[in-house]
């Protein structure tokens, strides 16, 4: 068979970003921010997520609140990525976000409100130009590109200060038209938006494989002309370092990146799942001694920058903080009915003043009925 | 001063809000240096630069999406679809999200983006390029659904659009793109919205039309006052939130009504504007609302559009329904 001659026009490399691997140990000099105390401030970020997941589980159980989703085994994510970020950058999540949420400045209260059908626990005070938890898969990367393209149109026309969109998405939101659309926009605008994606392996039941034959998630940023990086995702040093330099760069005018974090869900995908239903046991087992909280602790501890005190008094300290955030969750006066109508257009139009006023009569009649 | 045509009055209008507001910005496919394909944003970006009129990739979800961050972040973006009928990719970020924003943060982000469309048959286009769908829009709430029907109120209205804190779905009908010329003044003033305007005074019977289908409306009120019968016709202009009241009260001088619209019959707006008729002025009524639409069939190939649209003599029977009613004569 006649073979034709082919000339490579393009090659590509992925790279992987680690700085602790599964046992703990250094695999490299880590970077100059990662000094003791910020190490010891992500880990208490870290396991502080784990304690509000573990926490709203338990609400979930016992009726208090609506479906969850944990981020079990997660935590290095958010908490890198929330961490990498300026106060004023602006974060476009997914709704597996406690610990990025956490590290904005979104108070535990308006985390359990928003999974408790409280919509006014999307009115983050300490975030305030940040998106809301984002519930369909992956229409928040075309809302960070649009961000980030409001951001860069702000310094370029209004001469405000650089800034940065960060988004976050699953490995199954890489599947739909939007990522690919968000990246390819993002690539040609080169837009200061930074996409990070949680590989946690599963999307409900559909496994990693079974979602895309591409070998990693990073090397789509290849198609759209971006950088793209892979990092251990429960290596906290990694993914933040890998964000903030995305970050530094896009902030720069150098463009978009995607990072793929590397990850494995420990938990249910949401409170309404049963993993046990597809999730191989053994696989779980092997992830469970890669998760990032045992990582980082063991590290810690061996450079002498941890020990069982300094644990006790996070603990205790934690446990306050979260007792504290369960009373106000629970003490939350109910919101108004007609708040629906409340926020629907900046100023009620006429045509819903009939509905409006049925539903405050309804109520008022009810009330007296029930006083 | 000179007259203008409808598309060039949508251009106008965007010129405007562009050297009025920094803010905001143009984007779609081919709306740069061609100008759109109506040429709705000619020479706009000649004029204001290719960063606030800018071409985008071709993928309508992208352009829908992206237009809900650049909104939320305070910018006052003007999406343009190339036609109605390819705006469907973009139904996620338009429903899910720019619907929504405002009322999901509780009032601490609001999405004030404008969606524009040229929509309706009539000019001989391939496939999926005649659509009118508006129903989809207008049933969906938190949005507004914006129908001009002039040059004049083709500016005020959006005018009024790009400026209002709210996502608008701005449908132009092409049909009428160039078929009048009107003299509109480019002094920045809007129209109102949610606001019905009467076209047409009468005392006989009220004809509600809106976009393209207005024209054979008003030829219609016109072959109708020949004969003695004075039509009214409204132009509802907003069709969500609906003004139905102006509606009511020309119900109240002529006790009959007929709803004309392009779109298909089944859950159209035809259906929502009898149905309040019957909830509010039941007792206003002489005959039963009459509907004059599209088929409930897909837009056929443009052999077949005339048969599609509604006509002067579709209207005219059902208006002679409504005035015979009961057939026959007394009640
Ligand atoms: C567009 C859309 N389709 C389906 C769903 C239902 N759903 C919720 S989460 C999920 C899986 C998402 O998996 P992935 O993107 O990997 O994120 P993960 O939950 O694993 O973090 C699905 C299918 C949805 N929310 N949105």
């Amino acid at each position: 068979m006649h073979k034709p001659r082919l000339h490579p026009v393009a090659s590509f490399d992925i790279n992987f970003l680690q700085y602790l691997d599964e046992r703990g140990q250094a695999t490299q000099a880590l970077p100059d921010s990662a000094t003791p105390d910020l190490l010891q401030s992500l880990y208490r970020q870290m396991n502080l997520a784990r304690l509000v997941d573990q926490r709203a589980v338990q609400l979930q159980r016992t009726g208090r609140l609506g479906t969850y989703p944990s981020s079990l085994g997660q935590e290095a994510i958010g908490v890198g990525v929330g961490s990498a970020m300026q106060a004023d950058d602006v974060y476009c999540p997914y709704y597996r976000e406690t610990g990025a949420l956490l590290e904005r400045g979104v108070e535990i209260e308006e985390i359990l409100a928003i999974w408790g059908g409280d919509e006014r626990g999307q009115d983050y005070q300490h975030a305030p130009e940040d998106l809301p938890l984002c519930v369909p898969i992956a229409t928040q990367l075309l809302h960070a590109a649009g961000v980030a393209f409001a951001l860069q149109y702000k310094q370029r026309q209004m001469g405000e200060s650089a800034r940065v969109a960060v988004t976050c998405a699953g490995d199954g939101a890489t599947s739909k038209g939007d990522f690919y659309e968000a990246l390819n926009l993002a690539g040609v605008w080169k837009l200061p938006v930074v996409f990070v994606i949680n590989n946690n392996q599963w999307a409900i039941s559909v496994s990693r494989g079974a979602q895309s034959a591409s070998r990693t998630i990073a090397q789509k940023a290849i198609a759209a002309g971006i950088q793209g990086l892979q990092v251990d995702g429960n290596d906290v040093i990694a993914v933040r370092t890998a964000v903030a330099d995305a970050i530094e760069l896009a902030r720069g005018g150098e463009g978009p990146a995607l990072i793929e974090a590397v990850t494995y869900r420990l938990c249910d995908h949401t409170t309404a799942d049963d993993a046990s239903r597809y999730c191989p046991p053994e696989q779980l087992e092997q992830a469970r001694t890669r998760e990032p909280l045992l990582r980082l602790g063991t590290y810690l501890r061996e450079q002498g920058f941890w020990d069982d005190g300094a644990e006790s008094e996070m603990q205790r300290e934690q446990a306050e903080v979260m007792e504290r955030a369960l009373q106000a969750y629970h003490a939350r006066p109910a919101e108004s009915p007609t708040a629906m109508f409340d926020h629907l257009y900046g100023t009620l139009p006429e045509a819903f003043l009939e509905q409006y006023e049925e539903l405050q009569y309804l109520r008022a009649r009810d009330r007296q009925e029930s006083g | 001063m000179a007259e203008i045509t409808l598309v060039e009055a949508v251009n106008q209008a965007l010129a405007h809000e562009l050297a009025a507001d920094p803010r905001v910005i143009l984007f779609g496919q081919d709306i740069g240096a061609n100008g759109g394909v109506f040429r709705a944003t000619d020479g706009l970006q000649k004029r204001f630069g290719d960063e606030r009129v800018r071409d985008t990739p071709l993928a309508e979800n992208m352009i829908a999406g992206i237009a809900v961050g650049m909104a939320v972040q305070g910018l006052r973006p003007v999406a343009e679809f190339q036609f109605m009928g390819f705006i469907y990719p973009g139904l996620d970020h338009i429903l899910s999200h720019a619907a929504r924003y405002r009322n999901r943060t509780r009032g601490r982000l609001s999405c004030p983006v404008v969606y524009r469309a040229p929509y309706g048959g009539g000019i001989h286009a391939p496939e999926h390029h005649s659509e009118n769908t508006e129903a989809i829009f207008a049933h969906i709430p938190g949005l507004r659904v914006v129908v001009p029907s002039s040059p004049a109120r083709a500016y005020g209205l959006l005018l009024a659009a790009i400026r209002d804190p709210d996502p608008v779905v701005f449908l132009e009908p092409k049909r009428i793109y160039r078929a009048v010329r009107q003299e509109v003044p480019d002094g920045g003033e809007a129209l109102p919205l949610d606001r019905c305007f009467r076209l047409r005074d009468g005392s006989d019977v009220t004809l509600v039309a809106w976009g393209a289908a207005l024209k054979e409306t008003l030829e219609a009120a016109e072959a109708l006052s020949a004969e003695g019968i004075e039509a009214e016709v409204i132009d509802p202009a907003t069709l969500k939130p609906l003004d139905i009241h102006t509606i009511i009260d020309s119900l109240e001088k002529t006790g009959r009504c007929v709803v004309i619209h392009e779109a298909a019959r089944f859950a159209g707006l035809g259906a929502e504007i009898t149905a309040q008729i019957n909830e509010y002025a039941f007792d206003l009524l002489k005959a039963p609302v009459q509907r004059v639409t599209g088929y409930d069939t897909v837009m056929p190939y443009y052999r077949l559009e005339d048969c599609y649209l509604p006509d002067g003599e579709r209207i005219l029977a059902a208006v002679r329904k409504t005035l015979d009613y009961p057939a026959g004569g007394d009640r």
